[in-house]
């Protein structure tokens, strides 16, 4: 049944009424996924996109049942907006905002450790389930439901694997983007272990990039417990050291986060590792046969 | 945001960080000037002249045109001037500037700390710093100072000392202590230890930085702790809370193109290939210069045009791509989800017509959103652009456009 979202999920939209929140809102909406209203502090009572707005993710949580919200925040307001979610309850969090303060985030990680919640993101395109339910920023089109998981740190990477995915005859389960920021809330292990649970889920696609241990601790995991083909990228072999690519976590500062020392443990433990990323959708499709 | 030393160290002394004193001076007689001023204020009779700029390893570096070091002890008020002419309007290298150096325009004119006393002067490593892995707060440090850290870690790592900090409940008392104590400290400088650490975190949290590194933090002969030096970095994404700080930047430090790049609001790197490339997303902006590197080439850039990539930010991409002069080939690789690739095209095509003569071939890759419509658009526009749709094929046309 695919991972974290789906038909079922009941998705409100925090900062539902400013305009990438209603461009978004109105795309997800279009694409079939069950958005049942919106949050903007002081236009509870109103109407937006023929869904109800709330003044607080409370209010939503009890008039509808919300169970999944997706926020659209300025920056130097997400954290909050998080942290009320996480305090209503809600169970999957999806934050498209990018440039978050780090030092607002370390609360933020802290505080949603502690609660029954997924945090995805910041600085991340969502999650879709495809068929089912888009709760991100990714166009909707390219997507067609099937049985490959995908898990990736940036956004137009992941269309390209999907992309690629769909031409080469396959589909996709539910595809993540868990962001490029230097702390973010599902890590790459969480989704692949996710994945591995999936009834729905055959073969997962892992799209990483340069920074950080996230797809080596995932790699390490996979070793011990794999049970699904995993296809893996890292992004960054020709990024110089000490550099920051654009992703706020995306910099090499220690030995183990090049693209080669990635790419060399990810082999070490099972993953079929293709340098080109324009492979990515042969190489699952040929494991697949 | 990287800032100098005297930036770093004005912040740090806000938060009531003890720390070396100083004048920042942008000429040798302004240097006296200043240096009598700190004499007036800490009584010191030596000075140590330090050359601003944003990279380590200075003192050991050298001024290429004077062949000075890059921080200098002046013995006296009198050989100030001559020490400050011998580094300001000069090219220091050092281990991290690389072979070109960096010019100095300001050189911070320091109290001397390393004065004779009661007991020994020693020199300790401080950072304070984010733990990707834990997503906390680290305080890491060393009693042994002054020296490269690297080094240390790497032939006496349990000389180097961890404090992770819990978000939720801040800084504790112990752990200042346990610092302390590991430091090997007794006494007064126990106690000025304790305080000197709970105020640079203070400092740490109060600034947003992203990393602090104080190398060396002294205890003075008269057991003062003081950070001698400060490299900091500012969060650039919680700026919009210190306005003052934004004002620190010294954009002279940085790449010129890259500076040229952000105010237009595109994502740059300056890197040293002959295969210049624009991009949509940071991730596939990292992707698209290894496909460059697996076709032979060699990326001369990373550029993430962004998610609003309009015919205006196309056309200074182009400009800002053709300033290098070792470009010998030009990679678009855009995937239209939210951005329509019929928009990017018409941005080629207009760029190719205002900038006149675009004297490389250019490989159009554009996926998505109305890609059909700008697979067309480009090839009835009658210019000389490759254009693909797959990945695959970009990469091909790569090789074949170097290839002849």
């Amino acid at each position: 049944m695919s991972i974290l979202v789906n038909k079922d999920s009941k998705v409100i939209v925090q900062g539902f009424t400013g305009g990438e929140g209603t461009f978004h809102a109105g795309q997800m909406i279009e694409y079939g996924t069950g958005v049942v209203g919106g949050v903007t502090p002081g236009k509870g009572g109103q109407e937006h996109l023929g869904k109800p707005v709330f003044n607080t993710v409370e209010d939503a949580v009890k008039e509808t049942g919300a169970d999944v919200s997706i926020i659209f925040v300025p920056p130097a307001f997400a954290a909050d907006a998080i942290l009320e979610a996480a305090d209503a309850g809600i169970k999957v969090i999806v934050t498209i905002t990018e440039g978050i303060p780090v030092n607002d985030m370390v609360k933020v990680k802290a505080y949603v450790d502690q609660r029954d919640c997924t945090l995805i993101g910041p600085n991340c395109p969502g999650i879709i389930t495809a068929g089912e339910a888009k709760i991100g920023i990714m166009p909707g089109f390219i997507f067609t439901p099937g049985r490959v998981g995908i898990v990736s740190k940036s956004g137009t990477l992941t269309y390209e694997a999907v992309d690629q995915i769909t031409k080469a005859g396959l589909g996709q389960s539910t595809a993540i983007g868990i962001g490029g920021d230097p702390i973010i809330g599902t890590t790459t292990l969480e989704a692949i272990q996710l994945f591995m649970a999936d009834d729905d889920t055959d073969g997962i696609i892992m799209i990483g990039e340069i920074g950080g241990d996230l797809e080596v601790k995932a790699a390490r995991w996979i070793k011990e417990n794999a049970t699904k083909p995993v296809v893996g990228f890292i992004a960054g072999e020709t990024a110089p050291v000490g550099r920051t690519m654009g992703h706020a976590g995306a910099i090499v500062s220690g030995a183990e986060e090049s693209a080669q020392a990635k790419k060399k443990i990810m082999r070490e433990c099972g993953i079929h590792v293709v340098d080109s990323p324009a492979q990515i959708g042969a190489k699952m499709a040929e494991l697949l046969k | 945001m990287n800032i100098h030393e005297y930036q770093g160290k004005s912040i740090l002394k806000s938060f009531g960080v003890a720390i070396q004193e100083g004048l920042v001076a942008d000429t040798p007689q302004e240097a006296v000037e200043v240096a009598k001023k700190l004499h007036e204020q800490t009584g010191t009779g030596w000075f140590v002249v330090k050359a601003q700029i944003h990279a380590g390893g200075r003192g050991k570096g050298e001024v290429k045109e004077t062949g000075s070091r890059g921080v200098v002890l002046a013995k006296g008020l009198d050989k100030v001037e001559d020490i400050a002419a011998g580094i300001l309007g000069g090219t220091l290298v050092t281990a991290q500037t690389g072979e070109a150096g960096k010019m100095v325009n300001k050189v911070l004119i320091a109290q001397d700390v390393y004065y004779p006393g009661e007991s020994e002067p020693a020199e300790y490593y401080m950072s304070v710093l984010l733990d990707r892995a834990s997503g906390k707060h680290i305080i890491m440090y060393s009693p042994d100072g002054g020296v490269n850290i690297e080094e240390v870690a790497e032939k006496t790592p349990e000389r180097i000392f961890k404090e992770e900090i819990d978000p939720m409940l801040g800084l504790q008392g112990f752990q200042m202590r346990r610092v302390a104590f590991n430091l090997g400290l007794s006494g007064q400088a126990f106690k000025q230890m304790s305080k000197f650490v709970a105020s640079l975190y203070k400092a740490f949290l109060g600034c947003d930085a992203s990393m602090f590194e104080i190398n060396p933090v002294l205890k003075t002969s008269d057991d003062k702790i003081i950070a001698v030096d400060s490299k900091v970095t500012l969060d650039g994404n919680a700026l919009y809370r210190h306005k003052d700080y934004a004002e620190m930047r010294d954009k002279t430090e940085e790449d010129a193109t890259e500076v040229e790049a952000d105010e237009a609001g595109l994502n740059f790197v300056n890197l040293d290939g002959n295969v210049g490339c624009m991009v949509n997303g940071a991730g596939l902006a990292m992707a698209t210069m290894d496909i460059i590197k697996l076709s032979g080439g060699e990326p001369a850039n990373f550029l993430d045009v962004g998610g609003t990539a309009d015919a205006a930010r196309v056309e200074k991409a182009f400009r800002i791509i053709l300033k290098d002069t070792s470009v010998k080939a030009i990679l678009v690789n855009i995937f239209g989800g939210i951005v329509r690739c019929d928009r990017v095209a018409q941005g080629i095509v207009d760029a190719y017509k205002n900038i006149g003569d675009i004297p490389v071939p250019i490989i159009v890759r554009l996926q998505g959103t109305n890609a059909k419509e700008a697979k067309q658009l480009i090839e009835d526009s009658g210019l000389e652009v490759h254009s693909v749709i797959l990945l695959q094929e970009a990469a091909d046309k790569v090789k074949d456009v170097l290839g002849a």
